[in-house]
Order: structure tokens, then sequence, then C-alpha cells
């Protein structure tokens, strides 16, 4: 088992890196670092421009693939990636904002994962009843809403509600209230409040997904023989169903899982945006608006990371389920 | 001339009845098990009706979607703008419709060309085996591992100033990696198939031999895939032109429209409300008429598991 969880976590090392570096490129290609500085009046001279493109390492007349050395080279040696245009060290601010965006991401995943397998499975068990038709209609509803309109529409509801009980029970904007003093718990409750709606709508983007694919997986499942074999063994149904059936089911999810997560990193960046979260898909958006190739490499790095662990825990998980893979 | 025809026709029907009922083919199974669907009939009727009113909707309706009444700023819904107006008095429902073509547009375009893309990479790459496949599969791998989000985002310098044709493009570019993976899983089990056997010892060209043999075998797959195609195509779209990374002012589409209204959501409903709610039906429809389709296609998925 171990051996196969490290092969794989090898191969998606490789893909990542170079997912990493090809991005690099990419946009060092696409952004116009000096445009930040030609807009400025009185315009700094070329010489100025050249100079600080130069010291923040992205001169575009220096070539990319010496450009990307030096970057590659500064993260080896001195574990850098390199300053962001507000001369700020990008791993500095990506430790600031990494929390953020994993709050919201693991929170998300979790909830998301947990109602997308209850109602997959259960919708196959209760199929074409009126509860898997409604399961099945509200997911395809949800599939079909962008993540951003989920946002919106519930921050409509949540000012409703507020106005309705004349309190400010749900504050949606930004990830704490600036200013607010008080104890370790009043701060801890705000940021909790804070959390509701986004997690609400990052959970909700992928439980739809998740609750269709368990609910095709459960019902491949369920019409195989080994569950017919248990139940005739005296198994009573609701253990046979769980012991021989959802178990069986989750496995074919976690190979989903690796595929979505590319899905739920889209959907915490939509997330980010709508109720101003100062994450690291802001920073991504917010690099490439400003033309800041670092922060933009220094994102897409912190991106693929993610996407490792998530593949290599899905790989672990996938083998911990299924014991082929362990022979 | 088509008299002709008929009168020579109607002979032969005689015939056809002797040798009793016509055995049914895999398309007339497939065509009468969409029309016991109704998930189908709601897709694609109400997929009809949208396209028809993106088309026809301005045309008996008093304003465009560049026209300010200065009388009736900052309005709801009334009889005279259906969808109300926004602070300098265009029209809502104008608006939408026009962002609605550009949308369907763009998501009628992306969905087939790249199932079409997926479908020509994937029959390749399952083929043709061997070292191909390899690089192949990991080069679709590579660019699965960022989100396509993250790609076009980080593209926007590219796409800002120019028209949405572009968007277009790079939506295409960037939606068929799934897809092509499913194929090629096909393709390969294909390739060993006697008829493609046949065909490749005969010399026929590879190129041939996939767009004849191959592609066919895997077109419900394509099918299936470019009509959910179109609802993803949108919601990208959509997503990116919110966000200001995808359709450029002037053009309009219900990503940008909707961004314009995000603003007074709260305030202003029927700013949010109705483009979204628009929005929304129509990617649903395309996903209920993609999943029936599934349904009658493909005997290992959903209704067909008894």
């Amino acid at each position: 088992m171990i051996g196969f969880v490290v092969k794989r976590f090898v191969n998606y090392f490789i893909l990542t890196a170079i997912a990493t570096l090809l991005a690099y490129v990419l946009a060092s290609l696409s952004l116009n670092p000096a445009q930040r500085y030609l807009g400025r009046n009185p315009q700094p001279s070329p010489e100025v421009i050249t100079s600080i493109l130069d010291g923040l390492g992205v001169n575009p007349n220096v070539p990319v693939l010496e450009r990307l050395w030096t970057w590659l080279s500064n993260l080896v040696t001195h574990g850098s990636l390199g300053i962001t245009v507000d001369n700020q060290q990008v791993t500095d601010v990506i430790f600031a904002r990494a929390g953020v965006s994993l709050r919201l991401l693991i929170i998300g995943s979790v909830i998301g994962a947990v109602l997308g397998v209850v109602f997959g499975v259960w919708g196959a068990v209760k199929q074409y009843r009126i509860s898997d038709q409604l399961v099945s209609y509200a997911s395809f509803t949800v599939g079909a809403t962008p993540t951003f309109v989920i946002g919106v529409v519930l921050m409509i509801l949540a000012t409703s509600l507020n106005g309705l009980t004349g309190h400010q029970l749900i504050n949606f904007s930004g990830e704490y209230t600036a200013g607010l003093q008080g104890n370790f718990l009043v701060m801890f409750g705000d940021r909790l409040n804070h959390l509701i709606l986004p997690t609400i709508t990052l959970s909700l983007t992928a439980a739809a997904g998740y609750s269709r694919y368990q609910r095709s997986a459960m019902l491949d499942v369920l019409s195989a023989d080994y569950i017919r074999t248990a139940r005739s063994k005296g198994m009573s149904r609701n253990r046979a169903l769980v012991k021989h059936g959802v178990r069986i089911a989750l496995i074919p999810m976690s190979t989903y899982f690796a595929y979505s997560f590319a899905l739920l990193l889209t959907g915490a960046t939509v997330v980010e945006l709508v109720f101003s979260w100062h994450g690291m898909g802001e920073y991504l958006v917010r690099s490439v608006q400003q033309n800041d190739i670092n922060g933009v490499a220094g994102s897409v790095m912190f991106a693929s990371i993610l996407v490792l662990i998530a593949g290599t825990l899905s790989e672990i998980v996938y083998a911990a389920l299924d014991p082929r893979v362990r022979v | 001339m088509s008299m002709v025809e008929d009168a020579q026709v109607l002979p032969v029907t005689p015939k056809a009845q002797q040798r009793g009922p016509r055995p049914a083919s895999r398309l007339r199974l497939i065509f009468a098990k969409l029309a016991r669907t109704p998930r189908f009939w709601v897709g694609t009727l109400t997929l009809l009706v949208i396209v028809l009113w993106a088309l026809f909707g301005l045309a008996f309706y008093n304003f465009n979607a560049v026209s300010q009444d200065v009388m009736s700023m900052n309005t709801g819904p009334t009889g005279k703008h259906w969808f109300g107006t926004d602070e300098i008095g265009g029209d809502i429902y104008a608006q939408t419709v026009v962002g609605l073509r550009k949308s369907l547009l763009i998501g009628f375009v992306v969905g087939p060309v790249s199932a079409l893309l997926a479908g020509f990479i994937g029959a390749l790459a399952g083929y043709l085996g061997g070292v191909w496949d390899r690089v192949i599969v990991w080069f679709i791998d590579l660019l699965l591992v960022l989100p396509a989000l993250y790609i076009l985002i980080m593209l926007y310098p590219l796409i800002k100033g120019g028209s949405w044709v572009i968007v277009m493009v790079y939506l295409a570019i960037f939606s068929w990696m799934i897809l092509a993976r499913v194929i090629r899983a096909q393709t390969s089990s294909l390739r060993d198939r006697d008829f493609v056997k046949a065909a490749r010892f005969m010399g026929v060209k590879t190129s041939t031999i996939i767009r004849r043999h191959i592609i066919p075998n895997v077109s419900s797959l394509l099918i299936i895939d470019a009509t959910l195609g179109v609802g993803a195509a949108i919601l990208t779209e959509t997503t990116l032109s919110y966000f200001g990374f995808g359709v450029q002012p002037p053009d309009v589409s219900l990503g940008t429209l909707l961004s314009s209204g995000t603003g007074a959501a709260t305030t202003r409903p029927w700013l949010f409300v109705f483009p979204a709610a628009i929005l929304v039906i129509t990617v649903l429809a395309t996903s209920l008429a993609g999943d029936a389709l599934r349904d009658a296609v493909d005997p290992t998925s959903g209704a067909n598991r008894d």
C-alpha cells in the first residue's frame, strides 16, 4: 500500500511541479509588469522602470527561461518566491492569506462531501421515490447555478432576514468585523458568523456534484450480487447497505474527489471574491490585475501544492478502501 | 417532382408489411426511450423556448439594450419595463435578451467544439496506444492540475480589449480534457475489435480509421457531452465575465449584466434576480436534456439499472 501511494505521490509531484513552472512562463508571457509604472504621472524614466523590473526579476527583456531559472534557484536556495509589486515577500503574503483559504476549503469540502455522500446514498436507496426526485432536481438546480449567483442570492436572503428580525444576525462582508473589540470568544464568534454564508455557498456547490456521482456509484453497487449474498446470509438490510454498499461505493468517489478538487478551488476563489475575503484565490486575481508575475506564480504554486495534497489523500483513501491495491 | 417520388415509393409498402415489423434499430430504441423520459421533454422544450425568446424577444418590445428612458429610472418591473430599469433608465428586459444571445451563442459553439476536440484527441490517444497514448494522457493530466478558471484568468491580458470571440476560443481550448480521458478509455477497447483491425490491415490511413470507425462508435458520448458542455461553457463564461475576465464591454453577456446588477442586488433585486433566473433556467435545461440523453444512450447509466 505504501509503495502504491508513494508511486502516485511522485507522479502527482512531477505533474504539479511542471504545471507550476508552466504557469510561471504563461504569466510572464501574458502579463506586462511595466504597465503599472507607465501610467504614473510624472512618468518614471525607462532606466528607473528597468531597474525596478530587474529588482523584481520580471524584466521582459531577459529571456523567460533565464527568469524562470532565477526564480527557481531563489526558491530552492533561499525559500523565497520573490517580492510583490508592493515590495513584500510573496511567501509572507501567502502565510498571511493561506489560513483564510484553507479554513474555507477544508470546512467547505468536508461538509460538502458528507452532505453529498449522504444525499447520494439516500437517493440511490430510495430510487424513483419522491425523496430521490427531490434530491435529484435540487442537485441539478444547484449544479446549474453559478457559484457567484448562489452567494449573492444568499446575501439578499440574509439581508432581508436581518431586516426582518431587526438585528445583524448574519454578517457576510469580509472575513471578520473590522475594529471589533472583545475577548477571544467574541472574536471567534464573529469569525464563525462570517463563515456561515461562504461555507453554505461552497458546500452546496460541492454537495451537488458529489451527490450525483455518489448516487450513481451506489446504484451500481446495489444491483451487485454480493449485497444479495450478504442479505441471504442473514445480515440486516441497513448493515448490508453500510458494510458492503456504501464502503464499495466510496471507492470511485475517492478518484472523483481528486478530479473535482479543481472545481472546489474554483468555487473557493469565487466565494472569496463574492464575500470579499482576502484569501489565496483573491490574491491570484489581484496579482493578475496588478501585473504582478511573482504574486501569480506564488498563488499558483499554493494551488498546486493543494492539488498535490488532495490527490495524494484521495489515493490513500482509495488504497484504504480497496484491498486490491494493497496486494 | 415529389409527387412522382411518392408514387414510386407506394408499391413497396405491402412488401414491407409481409416481412412483419422491422427489427428495432438502436437509433429507434434511443428515440423511443427519450420520448418516454419527461426530463428530456422538459429540457429540450425549455431550451427551445429560450432560444426562440432570445431571437424574437425584442421584436415586439419598445426598448432596446442601449435605450435610456429618462421618465423611469430605478423602477421595478412594470408593464412598460417588464424587468425594471437601472439607474440610468436602461431597460433590464432588453439587456437580458441581448446578454442571453451572447451567452447562448458562446455556449452553443463551445460545447460542441470542445466535445469534438475531446473526441479527436481522446480517440487518437486510445487508438495509437503505446508511447503516444502515455504522452497525450500525461499532457491531459497536466492541463487538469490547475483549474481552467485560473488559466483563463491568467490569460486575461490577452483577452482585454479583444472581442468576445477570443473568450469563446479560450473556453473551447480549456474545456475538453476530462471528456478526452473518457473517450480514450472507450477507444482503447475499440481498437482491438475486428472491424477496426480489418480496416487497419487493409491499409486504411489512421486518420480515416479514426474518422470513419472510432468517432462514430463514441459519438453517443460526444453528443451527450456536447449537450452538457453547452451549460458548462455558459457557467464558465458568466463566471469569468462576472469578475471582469471574460466578455468585455461594450459586448454584453449574462455575466457582465449580472456583474453590473450585483452592487444593488439587495436594494433593487430586479437588477440581479431576473437575469440570474434566466441563466439558471438555461443551464438547467441543457443539463436535464443531457442527462436524459445519457440515460437513453448508455445502458449502464441511471434509469437502466434495475
